[in-house]
Formats: C-alpha cells, sequence, structure tokens
C-alpha cells in the first residue's frame, strides 16, 4: 500500500503530511510514557524487528504467499504512541532509503498505515479486552479482531485520501470494492499471524506484552497462615487519569480543521460515484432526498455562493453539531450511571 | 570487514555529488520531487526533460545506469496498477491493436508512472550518493526531531542484526526438516516472530543500559557537525531550479 509521488494531489499530501506531522509529535510525547526514558534504544530495535518481520512471508496457498504489515503488533505488544513511531520511522526509512514509497507521499503513507492502523487497532483491542473476561486467551482473540479490522480501515482511509486527493478518475465505488476487498483478504492473514505471534510472546514473557498489563494476578503474601495482599509494587502502575479536556480539545481542533480546510481544496466537482451515476442516468430515478431542501444539503450552505468555501462551512457546522450531539448522549449516561450508583448505594 | 558499517544500497565514491552535506542533497531532492509532482501531465516533453536531469546527475554521481535501472525495479507492483487504469476508468474509448482504452485513464496511467519513476531515480541516486549516518545527521540538520533521528539511527544500526536473526531461526527451522508450505504452518511462523520480538525487546533493554553506563542522558553527541558553505547549497539547488524552470514553462506553455 505505499503509495508513490503523483498519486495523490498536493493539497490532500500536505493536509496529510501535518496530519502525520502532529501524530509523530503527539507520539513522541506519549512514548516517553510508555517506554520512560529508554525510548530511544527500545523503540529502534522495535523499529528493527518490525522492518525484519515485514520480510518474514507466510504461505497462503499454493505459490502466493503474504507479508506482515505490522500496525496491530506493534500497538499490542509496545503500546499505541511507540506503535506509531516506529512504523513511521520504518515508513521515513523506506522512503529515503528504498525508495518505497514517494517522498511527497509521506504524509499519506504515514497517516494511513502508521496511525490509522494502530489507532484503530489499538482502540478495538482496548475495549475488547475490557468486555470479554481478563484472561490470556481474550487477549489474543482481541489481537486477532484487532488486526483483522485494522487492515481494511487502512484500505478505507487510503480509499478516502484517494477520493478527495486522486490525480485519477477512477469511480469510488470500484477503488472501494477493490481496496476493501483485497485488504479484508490480507486481513485474515494479518490477523491470524498477530494473534498467534501475541500469544506466543505472552506465553514467554507475558510482562513485556503492553496490551496485557494489568492482566497478571496481585501478588500475594502468607503472613501467619493467612493470605495477604502484598504492598503494590512502586514500579509504574498504570497510566493516571489525566484531564481528557486537552484530547478533547485537540481532537475537536483536528475535526474542525480537516472539515473545513480540506474539504475546501476538495474538488466542487461531483465525485466519482455521482458522476457515474450521472453519466449512466442512475440519478434521475432517485427521488430528491426528505430534507434535499434543509440549509445543509449536499454539504453545502445555502446562501453561500462559492462552492468550495461553503462546503467547508458545512463541514465545519457538521463537525459542530455531530460534538453538540455526541457530548449530549454522552452526558445523558453519564449522569444516569452516577444516578444509578448512588440510588445503589443507598439500598 | 566494511561490512556493517555501510550499507549495501550506498556506492562509494569521490563524484562531486557524494561530496555535497547530506542536509543540502536531501532538501534538493524532495524540492525535486515537489516540483515534478506539481507539474502539469499534458506536458509530456517537461518529463523527458526532468529524466534529462537525473541523467545528467547520475553521470556527475559516476553511478551505471545499470545498477540504477536495476533499483528503479522497486515500483513494480504499481507499474501493474498502472496498466489497469485505461481499463477501469471511464471516458472517451480509443482503439489500439483491438483493446478498448479509455482516454482519461491513459493520462492517469502516464502520470503516475512518469512522476512515480521520477521520484523513486531521485531517491536513489540520493541513497546511493549518500553514507546512512550522514543521512540521519542530515536529517537531524533538516530540523527533524532528535528523537526520531535517534530511532531511526537505532532502526538502521540493528536492522541488519535483526534480519541476521531472523535469518538464524530460519536456518534452524529449515534443518529440522521444516518447510512453510501453507496455513497450517503459521502457528510457527508466528512462534518465530515472537521469540523474534522477545529478542529485539531484551537487545534494546541491553544496548540502554549500556549506553547508560557510559554516560547516555537522552541525547547523543553530535561528533562531526557538517556545516554547508553558500557555495555547496548553490550547487545542490542546480537540479530542483532547473526543474522548477521547466515546470513553470510546463505551466504557461
Amino acid at each position: 500500500m505505499h503509495v508513490p509521488d503523483g498519486f495523490i494531489d498536493l493539497p490532500v499530501s500536505a493536509a496529510t503530511g501535518a496530519v502525520a506531522a502532529g501524530a509523530v509529535a503527539v507520539s513522541l510525547r506519549g512514548a516517553r510514557r510508555e517506554l520512560d526514558e529508554r525510548t530511544a534504544p527500545l523503540a529502534g530495535l522495535v523499529a528493527a524487528f518490525i522492518f525484519a518481520v515485514q520480510m518474514l512471508n507466510f504461505p497462503v496457498a499454493a505459490g502466493t504467499s503474504g507479508h506482515l504489515l505490522g500496525g496491530a503488533l506493534a500497538a499490542i505488544l509496545v503500546g499505541p504512541y511507540t506503535g506509531v513511531l516506529c512504523i513511521s520511522v520504518v515508513l521515513l526509512m523506506q522512503g529515503i532509503l528504498f525508495a518505497d514509497g514517494g517522498l511527497t507521499a509521506l504524509g499519506v503513507n504515514i497517516t494511513d498505515m502508521a496511525v490509522v492502523t494502530t489507532v484503530v487497532a489499538y482502540a478495538l483491542f482496548r475495549a475488547l479486552v475490557k468486555i470479554l473476561p481478563r484472561t490470556r486467551r481474550s487477549v489474543t482473540v482481541s489481537s486477532f479482531v484487532a488486526a483483522l479490522v485494522s487492515v481494511p480501515a487502512a484500505a478505507l482511509a487510503f480509499t478516502f485520501f484517494y477520493w478527495i486527493g486522486g490525480t485519477t478518475d477512477i469511480p469510488i465505488g470500484k477503488v472501494l470494492t477493490g481496496m476493501v476487498g483485497v485488504h479484508v483478504l490480507i486481513g485474515i492473514g494479518e490477523a491470524a499471524i498477530t494473534a498467534l505471534t501475541v500469544g506466543a510472546v505472552i506465553a514467554v514473557r507475558p510482562d513485556l506484552v503492553y496490551g496485557a498489563r494489568g492482566l497478571s494476578a496481585p501478588l500475594k503474601l502468607r503472613v501467619g497462615g493467612e493470605l495477604v495482599d502484598a504492598a503494590p509494587a512502586s514500579g509504574p502502575g498504570p497510566v493516571a487519569a489525566r484531564s481528557t479536556r486537552k484530547v478533547w480539545a485537540t481532537g475537536l481542533v483536528t475535526a474542525l480543521v480537516l472539515a473545513g480546510f480540506v474539504s475546501f481544496y476538495a474538488s466542487a466537482s461531483p465525485d466519482g460515484l455521482e458522476k457515474v451515476a450521472a453519466d449512466q442516468g442512475i440519478d434521475r430515478k432517485t427521488e430528491p432526498h426528505h430534507t434535499g431542501d434543509s440549509p445543509l444539503a449536499d454539504y453545502g450552505v445555502k446562501d453561500v455562493d462559492d462552492a468550495r468555501i461553503s462546503g467547508g462551512l458545512a463541514g465545519v457546522i457538521g463537525v459542530a453539531a455531530t460534538v453538540v450531539v455526541g457530548s449530549g448522549v454522552f452526558w445523558v449516561v453519564r449522569r444516569r450511571r452516577t444516578e444509578t450508583a448512588a440510588a445503589g448505594g443507598n439500598a | 570487514m566494511g561490512a556493517g558499517h555501510a550499507h549495501t544500497l550506498y556506492r562509494h565514491g569521490h563524484s562531486p555529488v557524494h561530496a555535497l552535506p547530506p542536509h543540502c542533497k536531501l532538501a534538493a531532492v524532495f524540492c525535486f520531487v515537489l516540483v515534478v509532482v506539481s507539474t502539469p501531465r499534458e506536458a509530456v516533453w517537461a518529463f523527458a526533460l526532468y529524466a534529462v536531469l537525473l541523467a545528467a546527475v547520475t553521470r556527475v554521481a559516476r553511478i551505471p545506469a545499470g545498477v540504477l535501472l536495476r533499483r528503479l525495479l522497486i515500483e513494480i507492483p504499481f507499474v501493474a496498477f498502472a496498466f489497469l487504469m485505461p481499463f477501469v476508468v471511464p471516458g472517451d474509448q480509443v482503439h489500439f491493436l483491438g483493446l478498448s482504452l479509455s482516454v482519461p485513464g491513459l493520462w492517469g496511467a502516464w502520470n503516475v508512472l512518469a512522476k512515480g519513476t521520477l521520484g523513486v531515480a531521485a531517491s536513489v541516486i540520493l541513497a546511493s550518493t549518500t553514507e546512512l549516518r550522514s543521512l540521519l545527521l542530515g536529517l537531524q540538520r533538516l530540523r527533524l526531531p532528535p528523537m526520531l533521528v535517534q530511532i531511526a539511527s537505532f532502526m538502521i544500526r540493528y536492522g541488519d542484526v535483526i534480519t541476521d536473526e531472523m535469518r538464524r531461526m530460519s536456518v534452524a527451522r529449515r534443518s529440522r526438516g521444516f518447510e512453510a508450505r501453507g496455513v497450517r504452518h503459521w502457528g510457527v511462523l508466528a512462534k518465530s516472530a515472537g521469540a523474534l520480538f522477545i529478542r529485539s525487546y531484551e537487545r534494546g533493554e541491553r544496548v540502554h543500559l549500556a549506553m547508560v553506563s557510559r554516560g547516555y542522558a537522552g541525547t547523543m553527541p553530535v561528533i562531526d557537525d557538517v556545516t554547508a558553505s553558500r557555495a555547496q547549497w548553490t550547487y545542490a539547488a542546480a537540479l530542483p531550479v532547473s526543474a522548477l524552470a521547466v515546470c513553470l514553462l510546463g505551466w504557461t506553455l
């Protein structure tokens, strides 16, 4: 999936470059928390491991073989921040040294293969580990699912970049089915190998698997014939819950910038799918959407004439509305939960 | 004896291109690729001129043409993709040798092929004329975060070690009669990957301890700080500036 030069146009390359730089900056700070001051040597060695493991070919069927992408594996073994850093470094070196992936497409490549795979895989992995019972098997199962989803997610992200900034007008439906179809197959191999690898590491050194931290049973001491909880080790405990306000603000700003700025650059001409539909007369049969005359219909603000500015404005308004609705739901749910907790406490 | 200190991609030499400071070369290659990508694809002659420019640089750097061409093979997967384009893109059709090809698809394929090949060629020239260590120093001089450069340098330094470790494991597997034939053998390969991860991680810890015991405090000392003179910057700028002239001509004509 290494994108070469000239595949994605310059505005989108620049925008993804900014996203990639931001993600790497955040990861540099986060990786210090994951690996303390050993960051440089350890992350470097893990990057070398990812580099080597990408050369490990596994046979799929007669004659064909696939190789690991490693995003999910890195996120689960060493943590999401270090994972993003390692894969980014691998991509940077592949771009400069091996000419694998274009220099101007570095932003697209890093956003796609380092950020999207790692973040999707790790988010899914954490959620599953929380839901499933706290056993080693559930860690393996979660890593299987996380890796399985992460690869088509990257393909989806690529299709999205291609849709807003592709230099050739291939109907987006074809790109989507092609990319996602192939990568679902790749994802199955990736998932199996990732799950087996994580399982193998857990069997030998469970303490090394970042995603399985907090899984080991608490240490008990036998004092005078009775089992007593040992004093908690003074080592780095689970990362303290930090204020979510900063994360929240960063996410909101990123979403606003993407929605407003990137959609400003996205061409105002009909996209591939709409074009195919128009060419083949499919759209004559479609009935106007029942909100077709709402002020935000067709991703544009009604009384603003410039197509690009109106598109950007609609994107910003859309993000704002999503945030308001999302936080409303979250707030209601949280309130109810605290109320039931209080009620349970009283009963 | 010199193996392990120089990368296989690097070709030792004393040409003027080899002598340029690495950050000048990095900046020049990046600007060149940027210019190439922003050229309109209809200006076919402009891409021919870019190729001539790169050929001139190859000549000055005394890289054999065969080496350059062989390393261009890396982009074969995308060539295959580009050849698909004329068949899947809708638009006006032309008939050629009994095949029905679409005109926008042909333009798209040409666009990706030309720009991708020029980008790959520029990167290959950079990697062939610049030593790895100085490439990393150059990245640092171009204000890449030092931590990122350190991670990259460790990756490069230990990449061969880890790869060799993997090859030894593969030799051990094969000498015991193992041959990966299908899905049933994924378990063995994954266990090897797991073992490789544990070995890499533990090696990382040992390396870190060894560094701490020698006074490492989070930053690496820079021993040979390369600075570029104005003349060297001008020399390195020759490629992107002439490319920019071609690009501007391509937009106006």
